[in-house]
């Protein structure tokens, strides 16, 4: 019988790491221990426990990781609840990947590239900052720019103090939403912060957080020059198939699912205002 | 052209049902509904409109998709397709095989939806010419000809024959197995009855909807109108719409432990008139009826003909028409939007 | 335009340009004569699509709820039958009858298309009411029916044409009650055999198709979020995936709504299946009749219902399961 892409694959959670209070990570191989799909920076899997519920969460771990996946996940609701609770040897199900990816083999290429996020919006952003940083010499300068409530709350801390501001050509810039004993960085919101970095409006950028947090982030980027088919995001709303037919993730003719979750901004003002 | 007197038509569905699996127009509790037809049923082929489109049939209500068995932290899953044997759909409107063809580009479109492709390739189609298309019908907008239906097997009635014409090879197959049913001619009879019910049609009041408006007008200022507001008003949020339609297509994908290591996963029919259609633990991108009763017509009008080639996600079967409790429905709204723009 | 719709018409303009009332809650036009739909109109010049005919069966008391929620003061038109619904509204707190003008009106019985059409008369093109007779054109010719042929199921047995409330009333012609009784049909359930009632509502309730339009109609069913759409419920569902499932939910709805409901009928009118869902709510309402005396739910709009209320003249329960037993 041929292949059905609602009958998931099973996974085996190998290694799970506590990254915020609310945020875990979750290391994934097949069952037998190799890696269950390939896939591209951007796209998005659902992942199921059985008898709960399936989720569509994006892949935060870069395609050139070739031994095993991981998603990021921010304890929210029903299913991310119970997926909180799960220990390493749990099976899960997994199918994917779903949806178009960052064009990192495409208008990504050569550029000088900003990455924004705030909060648990960093998780489908490490996947493509990663892959940038494993094919180093084919992007110009990048620069991170990453926000959360508080210094807690800052997923994946550990490889950015650690990695990423090590490497080359590479800026990070971190800042919480309030002072906090212990933090000696930049306080406050990342809209504004990233007004005062200066930046080189030629950058191609990717925002990922809070609605309201891209909504303001692009209004500044707009004010320092930057053009709006230069700047990505990606999009979440609820899903269920994750091929375009259950027919809940649309924004306007567009499905999230498999026309997105990647839109540049220009793209998205062509579209109804409800997302 | 094939004839059969309709005082012998139990003798054809016996037989049709005695081959293969038989699904036509049923009357149970006073309804019509399309349902397996076993000998002595009660048949009502001559009921225009069934409540329930024949989408069921491709499509059902409720449907498992897969299943799971647990054991401690394991995880099996079970693949719980079959094949799907040959069946008959017998009956079938011009409206409704036009709205397979609207469902088609969904659920066939890559990745293929296995599920709905296996019941559609089971399936022999006989579609069924409309003699007194009524009110509430407007086919004739979307270019469908309910006098002419295609299919495999395409049949009219009157009051004295059930007339066969055989369109495609799957059709010519299930004429020979019940060719000794039938006797030769009736062409005439269907040209007569053809001509006259197009001339109902053309009488018909909503045969003239035009639609240019939602062809020729920007996603967004259709999306803009403020008319919305209005035509949503006294929508009751309630499915029936979209459960009567032949081409609402979208799905909910739920599950239930059906044992303590058993989990059943199946999918069924989704209404984006409901408040959760749409909802997430951190939100919901849709928090108004207006906006809900907007998608449910910005699909069927605008986003769906842009995704494929202009064709409406709407076949005029006038089900909505008939069954919206507090009157409400598409040819309202195409009547509101579609005549003069307001500056 | 008949004389009873041109006083409401008149009577809806008077408290929109005195802006006594800021939106009016009656039923508009639609493309025939027996399709209007309810509407809020806050302007006179809206009030040119206002119709008020024999096809204006649906309850406008609901809509009130979230018509109410927008704020201003309300005029809403209602029948007979509908001013218990708005009693029972206002005895939950739903509706606030301060920021309400409740104007009652005349009902000679509302009719029904889709029983107009069941007569073999389809491609209806124009109704008609004339006294006691519709007359129905069609593309296939034109038929005359007696009202009591097409009226709605609920007209049929009507409960009452007393108003349970009204601030102001529009009536010009006398409205005579129904000789039918209304729990007939109940009883012809309760003179089945067990077999034979649970075989009439497998049948019946196996046409469910989970549209939800009972509900959301019903002016007894305002909980904010149901427990049927409620995933933390564990039995939230939106097919049936099963006959006991279809079961379940009409059963539990009509216990939810049990002492509430005042039989307005909406439940019935508005299923896409035509399951007799008012028989449910009437056997409810016959059982409470006998066992604590009779009571109409909505005719006021305070006091509790007999079943939120105990007195020792309420019949035991444990003995009112044989059936015998009745009201002291």
């Amino acid at each position: 019988m041929t292949d059905e892409v609602l009958i998931p694959k099973v996974g085996v959670v190998t290694d799970v790491r506590r990254d915020t209070p609310d945020v875990k990570t979750f290391r994934v191989v097949g069952t037998d221990g190799k890696k269950l799909f390939e896939h591209m920076p951007g796209q998005c899997a659902m992942v199921s426990i059985p008898g709960v519920g399936e989720s569509m969460f994006s892949i935060t771990s870069s395609p050139t990781n070739e031994d095993y996946m991981e998603f990021s996940i921010k304890k929210c609701g029903c299913v991310t609840e119970v997926i909180h609770s799960i220990e390493a040897g749990q099976q899960i199900t997994v199918r994917g990947p779903y949806g178009r990816n960052f064009p990192v083999e495409g208008a990504f290429k050569g550029k000088d590239l900003l990455f924004i996020a705030g909060g648990i919006g960093l998780a489908p952003l490490r996947s493509v900052i990663n892959y940038v940083r494993h094919f180093r010499k084919n992007y110009g300068k990048v620069i991170v720019v990453y926000g959360a409530r508080s210094a807690d709350d800052l997923v994946d801390i550990d490889e950015i103090k650690n990695e990423w501001s090590n490497e080359e050509n590479f800026e990070v810039y971190l800042t919480i939403d309030r002072p906090q004993e212990g933090w000696n960085g930049h306080v406050g919101f990342v809209p504004s912060y990233v007004k005062e970095i200066g930046l080189d409006p030629n950058m191609t950028a990717v925002l990922c957080g809070p609605p309201i947090m891209i909504k303001f982030t692009l209004q500044g980027l707009l004010e320092l020059g930057f053009n709006k088919t230069n700047v990505y995001t990606t999009l979440e709303l609820r899903m269920k198939c994750g091929v375009g037919k259950c027919g809940r993730c649309n924004v306007g003719s567009k499905y999230v699912c498999k026309d997105g979750p990647v839109f540049r901004m220009d793209e998205i003002d062509e579209l109804p205002d409800e997302y | 052209m094939l004839k059969i007197k309709v005082q012998d038509l139990n003798k054809l569905f016996d037989a049709i049902s005695e081959k293969e699996p038989l699904y036509m127009p049923l009357e149970k509790a006073g309804e019509a509904n399309y349902g397996l037809y076993k000998t002595g049923e009660k048949t009502a082929l001559d009921v225009l409109k069934t409540v329930k489109s024949a989408k069921d049939l491709f499509f059902p209500q409720s449907e498992t998709i897969v299943k799971f068995k647990t054991e401690g932290k394991n995880i099996t899953v079970e693949d719980i397709r079959e094949e799907v044997k040959p069946f008959v759909l017998f009956g079938v409107k011009a409206c409704d095989f036009k709205a397979f063809e609207v469902l088609d580009k969904v659920f066939l479109a890559d990745p293929v939806d296995t599920y709905y492709q296996a019941k559609r390739n089971a399936c022999t189609v006989v579609t069924f010419a409309c003699r007194r298309p009524e009110e509430s019908c407007f086919c004739k907008v979307f270019g469908i000809d309910a006098a002419n239906p295609v299919g495999d097997v395409t049949i009219w009635k009157d009051d004295e024959n059930l007339y066969w014409r055989e369109n495609t090879e799957k059709g010519s197959k299930l004429t020979e197995s019940v060719r000794y049913l039938f006797a030769e001619g009736g062409e005439k009879d269907v040209q007569n009855q053809q001509e006259e019910t197009r001339k109902i049609i053309e009488k018909l009041p909503f045969s003239s909807l035009d639609l240019s408006y939602f062809e020729n007008t920007e996603m967004m200022d259709i999306f803009n109108r403020p008319e919305w507001q209005k035509l949503s008003e006294a929508c009751l949020a309630c499915g029936t719409c979209t459960f009567v339609c032949p081409t609402c297509q979208c799905f909910d994908i739920r599950e239930f432990k059906a044992s303590n290591d058993q989990i059943i996963r199946y999918r069924c029919w989704d209404s984006c008139m409901y408040s959760d259609f749409t909802q997430m633990s951190h939100g919901n991108n849709r928090t108004t009826q207006m906006q809900r009763y907007r998608q449910r017509f910005m699909h069927k009008l605008v986003y769906y003909p842009e995704n494929n080639g202009g064709l409406f996600s709407c076949v005029g079967c006038g089900r909505c028409v008939n069954k919206c409790p507090q009157k409400l429905n598409i040819v309202k709204v195409v009547k509101t939007l579609g005549g003069k723009k307001d500056d | 335009m008949n004389k009873v719709e041109e006083l409401i018409v008149k009577r809806a303009r008077e408290l929109l340009s005195s802006k006594e009332v800021d939106k009016v809650i009656g039923w508009k036009k639609g493309e025939f004569y027996f399709d209007p739909s309810p509407a809020v109109f806050t302007s006179e010049e809206e009030l040119k699509d206002f119709v008020y005919n024999g096809f204006c069966g649906a309850n406008l008391s609901k809509y009130l709820v979230q018509e109410l929620k927008k704020g201003g003061k309300i005029a809403v038109f209602l029948k007979p039958c509908d001013t218990y619904s708005f009693n029972e509204l206002v005895k939950e707190h739903r509706v606030d009858k301060n920021a309400v003008k409740v104007i009652a009106i005349e009902c000679q019985g509302k009719l029904d298309i889709e029983k107009i059409k069941e007569k073999g008369v389809s491609a209806v093109t124009e109704t008609e009411e004339n006294g006691e007779e519709v007359i129905v054109s069609s593309l296939y010719g034109s038929a005359k029916f007696r009202k009591e042929e097409v009226l709605l199921e609920k007209c049929l047995t009507c409960k009452s044409k007393k108003f349970a409330v009204a601030d102001e009333t529009i009536v010009v012609n006398e409205m005579k009650e129904t000789a039918n009784d209304r729990f007939s049909g109940v009883e012809e359930l309760e003179r089945m055999s067990e077999e034979e009632r649970f075989a009439f509502w497998k049948g019946e309730l196996s046409k469910c198709i989970r549209c939800n339009a009972c509900r959301n109609v019903c002016p007894a069913c305002t909980c904010v979020k149901c427990v049927f759409d409620n995933n933390a419920s564990g039995m939230a569902t939106k097919a049936p995936a099963d006959t006991f499932e279809e079961q379940m939910f009409h059963i539990i709805r009509a216990y939810h709504v049990a002492g509430r409901c005042t039989d307005c009928g909406e439940c019935s009118r508005v299923c896409p299946q035509h399951i007799p869902l008012h028989l449910l709510n009437r056997k409810f309402i016959k059982d409470i009749n006998r066992l604590y005396g009779d009571f109409q739910a909505g005719e006021a709009d305070e006091g509790k219902n007999p079943l939120i209320e105990y007195t020792e003249k309420d019949a035991d329960p444990t003995a009112a399961v044989n059936g015998e037993v009745r009201h002291a």
